[in-house]
């Protein structure tokens, strides 16, 4: 599997730390982004998704808001 | 298939609950929206016997990893719709599937309480957040409010202090009603204004948040602010629950085992009326909620 995976995140929240965990289990390689540090990444992230809520991951440029497993695994082939 | 037990939410008092069934050997399943419920939103924990200090997040992983020992089925991420007993079976439809069951323990803890107000629905997410320590950091440079005057809105406020350009409080009551030692906080602070007396009418903006309309002695203004964080307390995950008895809080009312007024049907932990909403009450709430739906389930079986 070749997909470009971003996860915009922050290290205080709790969805966040989830569902890089997830992906970890799942052997899925993903770029992380700390939104808390990156102002550019976050706007970027805020322009990407229409929202100011994290986690985002981007999958080969779909965006999915928040942490949620079927929508991600269908999404992985997983 | 018929599952012996579902537990509905896995923060402490479901986790707890689920360890114990699958100790019994009950075919269960476990629906929960997330794993570690407030716990995972918790910061410093220095109360929960056996750990001197942890994190909740830290905890937890605990939790994730004790309930992994055992082949329990965790349904993560499912929204609860209903709950309804029809002669012998409960019946649970979620945002994803339906299920039924011979017992149900409902775990499902509390959630932080909505202004209700005009904008609110448009602007979650886009301006409106529930969880300061989890979208807080993308406020960098903003101005903001924190609404509630209680711990928890001054605890946001403190900690959006490193990150926001400048944060109003906006208090409904006439003073602070947090700890003298966070009021002395943000009374010191430079960045922080505090608004008493103040009712949030609406949230407006466009694509964003742009502003908060504000109510004081019968005279209304607008505050420019890019993010509302909204901090007025809790209520319980409850609706889903019908024909269940609550109280005038909306919690679920159980009896000392953990009994609803349905039988079969269970509750445990914060959605509980059960007194003190602490991580180690709820979990020995799931243990009895556990061992009293296993009695019920030997019994009808």
């Amino acid at each position: 599997m070749d997909k470009k995976i971003i996860v915009y995140s922050t290290p205080t929240c709790p969805h966040c730390i989830r569902l890089k965990e997830f992906l970890r289990e799942n052997n899925i390689v993903f770029d992380n982004i700390d939104v808390s540090t990156d102002k550019t990444k976050a706007d970027e992230m805020i322009k990407k998704s229409g929202q100011m809520g994290v986690p985002v991951i981007d999958i080969d440029g779909e965006i999915i808001v928040g942490f949620d497993t079927s929508v991600i695994k269908q999404k992985l082939g997983i | 298939m018929i599952f012996d037990l579902i537990i509905i939410g896995a923060g402490p008092a479901g986790i707890t609950a689920s360890i114990y069934a699958a100790r019994k050997s009950m075919n269960l399943l476990v629906l929960s929206k997330d794993i570690g419920g407030q716990t995972s939103l918790s910061g410093d924990i220095e109360n929960y016997t056996g750990y001197q200090f942890i994190t909740g997040p830290e905890l937890t992983k605990r939790f994730k990893d004790h309930i992994d020992t055992y082949e329990i089925k965790v349904n993560e991420g499912e929204g609860i719709l209903s709950l309804k007993k029809d002669t012998d079976i409960i019946s649970i439809k979620t945002d994803k599937g339906q299920y039924r069951a011979k017992t149900v323990i409902v775990a499902s803890g509390k959630m932080p309480r909505e202004l209700g107000v005009k904008g609110e629905k448009e602007f979650k997410g886009k301006g409106i957040a529930y969880c300061a320590t989890c979208d807080g950091p993308l406020f960098a440079g903003r101005i903001v409010a924190v609404i509630g005057g209680g711990n928890s809105a001054l605890d946001a406020a403190i900690g959006l202090e490193r990150i926001a350009r400048k944060i109003y409080i906006i208090n409904i009551e006439k003073e602070l009603t947090a700890d003298a030692i966070m009021r002395e906080a943000v009374l010191k602070s430079g960045k922080i204004t505090v608004l008493n007396e103040s009712r949030v009418v609406s949230v407006k903006g466009e694509k964003f948040v742009q502003a908060i309309e504000i109510e004081k002695n019968n005279s209304k203004k607008d505050i420019a602010v890019e993010g509302v964080f909204v901090e007025i307390g809790l209520t319980p995950n409850s609706g889903f629950a019908e024909g269940v008895d609550k109280n005038n809080l909306n919690e679920i009312m159980v009896n000392c085992a953990c009994e609803t007024n349905i039988p079969g049907v269970f509750a445990a932990g914060d959605v509980t009326n059960v007194p003190e909403k602490q991580i180690i009450v709820a979990a020995g709430e799931g243990a009895k909620a556990a061992l009293s739906a296993f009695r019920y389930f030997i019994k009808v079986k």
